[in-house]
């Protein structure tokens, strides 16, 4: 008796059934990640890297490196999200008649919630952060953000969010809900379990750390830009991640507060969306949708960034219609504000509240269909490269602009009645999401790498990656448009229609075709790294570019500039070769730099406890990690020391380095 | 926009010189602004609950302003306008989520629900 | 700053700032942060006061506001607040003329009255508890808690932050590190002000005349 209550009141109701010994596929998942997790820290001692992780990266508040942290995180995150997507798209083709599948419901459900959750949260959003993280202080010439300390915390309360998810595979178990986790299912009452509990907290940490880094991002650009260069011009990805982190300054606010609600329906035992006492479930509907819809622009408005670069680039020309992008995404960014009821005409308010928001989506299709003509226009007549990121650019086009048009298909509200909650909708914003966002990281990813490793990736993998993807994305959605179409439901784990099954086993290989070219990607990266020295790029321009980013060595020092360059013209780069500018060589002066701190690392390790321990009731913890949140806190604002100088011969000395490569490679 | 973005490299001024004269007019306003809907609703002077409610979210709207104004000291000038762009862009979002969610919801209402909310809310 | 001497593209442009004319004070983007951080944060209000306008006359058997609210107490807390922000406006104005003493002297009555106002309105929520008003109860009563304690939250924190400022100013003086964290803590301390002509307007007024 005695121990019992205090085990639990140590461990909350964390007992030993929480952990799935019994469900073979999780227990096989886990010790895999196991084995895996015990080589890398292996190896990792074994070669005595502890320090200096800690030191050059851990701690490290360079903007360069927080980014490829986010790149390696969302990257690693893909990993797992897209094994969620594996087991679904093979369940659905199984599980057929008599043929129950190898996934039960209550699994089943957890793995397409899991599924959407970390697609979005814990893989678009971190590579999107990634690259903006990376890229645009170079592009408006600055030496870092305007607050390298607090990107340091975003990108480990990122990290906390993704380890609670990753944690609730393995103790306990994730929501059942969806990936907006939605009431009723989440209640208290449906749902006493901890999934609900896992999704809220991950989700707040991980939120708080984005928003954090998308004030971060905004203050830079405003604040941070080279002299003489005025918002117009701007690089326009520079532009683009402007609006996206507007847009999630406005929109993750909603999300916090609702989750909260939530939170404190299911600790506090309030009645905000319940079925009971005066609670409405559909308000969590609206408001977790009115940052759901305008989170879609955060994701594709950098994609659409990243676009316009590459298409400028690789052919050559200024971009058509630079001033129209821009208003384009501006008005997008308000537009996208505006359209949020679009996830629920069926909900019932009626035929004018509908088509209020019927017609803003429809409309929202305007500027962005301008954005594609602006692509069109800048390749016509181009001396078109046919490269990497380039490809990508062309199979974005196609792929997008069907997604495009299923979208403004669904922005009708009586076809909507039809098709809400169907695998057409899905196939929709799959289209997009796949098609503008994850074709425009694979792109990025291909054009900056060089920029931030100094070798190019191998092309042959690339293009084994590229036509997986590709060829894969269409093989796969491509069936499941047509039996959403005929009327399929989203989220169904079993099947009575035989004459179906063919189509999801179609689904299924395309699926597959997909992994080849994800593990082409995976083959990419290490074969570029050993052919490192045949991929090297010694001129810091390996595709003739047009911004800033292309004027430092490639990988940038940590100062990025030695001297801040002055920009007069939108393509600051190309202009500076234009008009042959000379990059100095000589009168380096010591450059200013933040110092590298540890509290991001302990805070956000703090804010994962105190997440552990509230979804596991561990009251103890809980208080003690939030008051070992504010001590951290408040002792980090008493460190008035902050920053340091690179010493004006340590500029020279990387300097003089860079001056004989040029030399040699000219 | 151009025109807006002309100005923006003369960043690095801050809120501004703050003065005695500026807090006390802000002050004695919001007292005025504060006292007066107070008065309205405890002594039912108006008589009339709509007009009072208008009154009063006037009154408010008004505060609001000039606390802007007077303590949170937002002008054209301030960080090169931004301070003011992104308190208008927040009004307007703020504005929209409220309202939005007002008339979806109550559209959400008389289209669903059978029975006037009266009755729905008397229910244990 | 160094804008005016490019604007016009001369045959000689130059293309570095050799001079490193163009240097970004440590921490010259905080009050922007900052403010930006602000807009966020009403917009977590915004999403509170969206669900208590919508949950507002959900009262489930409840009582209405008309029976719990008690103006002459809300009155008595918003004087407080409203003269808390006159107080940090002197404050701010002793930073301005170098009064180290006057500073802080400002910033302990600001304190004060925060702690006052937190003191009232955790003395309303106990009576309302007390009274079988809790946040259980109805929709409109946990709406209510919720945007009412949130915005008491913040006035928490900003007391608590206060204490913080007040042991560094006494460690440091006015530094201008500390000079700009009083900016950034009188931007907070006067948005909570914005807010709470919301609460009490929308919530209390409007829900007596309800």
């Amino acid at each position: 008796m005695f121990t019992e209550s205090l085990a639990r009141t140590i461990f909350g109701r964390l007992t030993f059934e929480s952990f799935p010994l019994h469900e073979p596929i999780l227990l096989v998942t886990f010790i895999v990640v196991g084995l895996l997790g015990l080589g890398l820290v292996g190896v990792v001692t074994k070669y005595r890297l502890w320090g200096w992780l800690w030191r050059e990266w851990f701690t490290s508040i360079d903007h360069k490196k927080i980014g490829i942290m986010y790149m390696i995180l969302g990257i690693i995150m893909l990993l797992r999200g897209f094994s969620d997507a594996i087991m679904m798209r093979l369940q659905q083709a199984m599980a057929f008649g008599d043929n129950p599948g190898y996934l039960p419901p209550h699994h089943y459900d957890q793995v397409f919630s899991a599924h959407g959750t970390i697609m979005i949260f814990f893989v678009a959003i971190p590579l999107i952060v990634g690259l903006v993280n990376y890229i645009m202080p170079l592009q408006i010439g600055a030496r870092d953000v305007a607050f390298p300390f607090l990107n340091n915390l975003s990108f480990w309360l990122t990290v906390a969010g993704a380890l609670l998810v990753m944690i609730s595979l393995f103790v306990g178990e994730f929501s059942r809900g969806g990936w907006l986790n939605y009431v009723p299912v989440t209640n208290l009452q449906n749902s006493p379990d901890t999934g609900p509990d896992y999704y809220l907290w991950a989700l707040q940490i991980a939120g708080i750390g984005t928003t954090l880094s998308a004030i971060n991002m905004v203050t830079t650009i405003i604040k941070m830009r080279a002299p003489g260069m005025t918002m117009m011009k701007m690089p326009i990805f520079c532009w683009t991640a402007l609006c996206s982190n507007v847009l999630a300054i406005a929109i993750f606010p909603v999300l916090t507060g609702a989750f909260a609600l939530l939170m404190l329906d299911r600790y506090v035992g309030t009645n905000f969306f319940t079925n009971d006492l005066g609670g409405n479930p559909m308000m969590y509907w609206n408001l977790v949708w009115i940052w759901g819809h305008p989170e879609v622009y955060v994701l594709v408005l950098p994609a659409f960034g990243i676009y316009s670069e590459i298409t400028s680039t690789f052919t050559g020309k200024r971009l058509f219609g630079y001033s129209s992008m821009v208003y384009a995404t501006v008005v997008i960014t308000i537009l996208s504000y505006l359209v949020w009821l679009h996830h629920f005409f069926t909900m019932g308010s009626g035929a004018s509240v509908n088509s209020f928001f019927g017609i803003a989506t429809m409309v929202i299709s305007i500027p962005t269909g301008a954005k594609i003509f602006n692509w069109l226009f800048t390749m016509y007549r181009g001396r078109i490269r046919f490269e990497l990121p380039m490809m990508w650019v062309i199979a974005f086009m196609i792929t997008f602009v069907v997604g495009g048009m299923t979208g403004v298909l669904l922005a009708v509200p009586p076809a909507d009645f039809v098709l809400h909650n169907s695998l057409f909708l899905v196939a929709h914003f799959h289209n997009v999401i796949i098609g503008g966002v994850v074709f425009a990281l694979f792109a990025a990813m291909d054009y900056w790498f060089p920029k931030a490793f100094g070798f190019r990736l191998d092309p042959f993998w690339g293009k084994v990656t590229f036509w997986g993807w590709v060829v894969g994305y269409w093989v796969a959605w491509t069936p499941i448009y047509i039996v959403g179409l005929m009327g399929t439901t989203r989220r169904v784990n079993h099947f009575d229609d035989p004459s179906l099954q063919i189509y999801f086993v179609i689904a299924a290989i395309g699926a597959g075709i997909i992994l080849i070219g994800i593990l082409a990607f995976v083959i990419q990266i290490a074969v570029s790294i050993l052919n490192r020295e045949k991929l090297r790029d010694t001129t810091g321009d390996p595709w003739n570019g047009r911004t800033l980013e292309w004027s430092t060595s490639s990988p940038p020092p940590a100062y990025n500039f030695a001297f801040t360059p002055q920009v007069h013209d939108l393509d600051a780069w190309y202009d500076m070769k234009d008009r042959h500018a000379q990059r100095p060589t000589t009168g380096f002066k010591p450059i200013h730099m933040p110092r590298n701190t540890g509290a991001g690392v302990i805070l956000s390790g703090l804010a994962m406890a105190l997440g552990f321990a509230m979804i596991w009731y561990m009251w103890w913890l809980a208080i003690a990690a939030v008051a070992g949140l504010f001590v951290v806190a408040i002792v980090h604002t008493f460190n008035y020391n902050r920053d340091y100088f690179i010493p004006a011969d340590e500029v020279a000395q990387s300097e003089d380095a860079r001056t004989k490569l040029l030399a040699a490679g000219a | 926009m151009n025109d807006a973005t002309q100005h923006l490299d003369d960043h690095g001024d801050g809120p501004g010189h703050f003065t005695r004269r500026g807090y006390l007019i802000g002050f004695l306003l919001s007292v005025v602004l504060t006292a007066v809907p107070f008065w309205l609703v405890m002594t039912g002077a108006l008589h009339d609950a709509q007009t009072t409610a208008i009154v009063i979210i006037a009154f408010a709207v008004v505060q609001i302003l000039v606390h802007t104004v007077c303590f949170l000291h937002v002008n054209t000038r301030g960080e090169g306008g931004w301070t003011l762009m992104a308190y208008a862009f927040t009004a307007v979002i703020v504005l929209i989520v409220i309202a939005g969610s007002l008339w979806i919801m109550y559209h959400l209402n008389s289209n669903m629900m059978p029975m006037p909310s009266a009755e729905t809310s008397a229910q244990p | 700053m160094a804008a005016d001497a490019l604007t016009e593209p001369q045959a000689e442009p130059s293309f570095y700032d050799i001079e490193d004319s163009h240097h970004h004070e440590a921490g010259g983007s905080t009050l922007l942060g900052f403010w930006i951080y602000l807009m966020s944060d009403a917009l977590i209000f915004a999403t509170l006061f969206a669900t208590y306008g919508v949950l507002s006359s959900a009262y489930a058997g409840g009582p209405s506001p008309r029976e719990i609210f008690e103006l002459p107490l809300v009155a008595v807390n918003t004087a407080l607040l409203l003269t808390s922000s006159i107080t940090y406006g002197f404050a701010m104005i002793a930073m301005q003329e170098g009064k180290l003493r006057g500073t802080q002297l400002w910033l302990v009555v600001t304190g004060l009255l925060g702690i006052g106002f937190v003191g009232i309105e955790l003395y309303e929520f106990a009576n309302l508890i007390h009274e079988g008003a809790t946040p259980q109860t109805s929709a409109f009563l946990s709406a209510f808690f919720t945007l009412v304690a949130t915005h008491g939250l913040h006035v928490t924190f900003g007391i608590l932050w206060l204490g913080v400022m007040l042991v560094q100013l006494g460690q440091r003086g006015l530094h201008p590190e500390n000079q700009r964290r009083l900016m950034c803590l009188s931007m907070f301390w006067h948005f909570l002000d914005v807010v709470w002509i919301g609460v009490f307007t929308f919530v209390y007024l409007l829900g007596v005349l309800r």
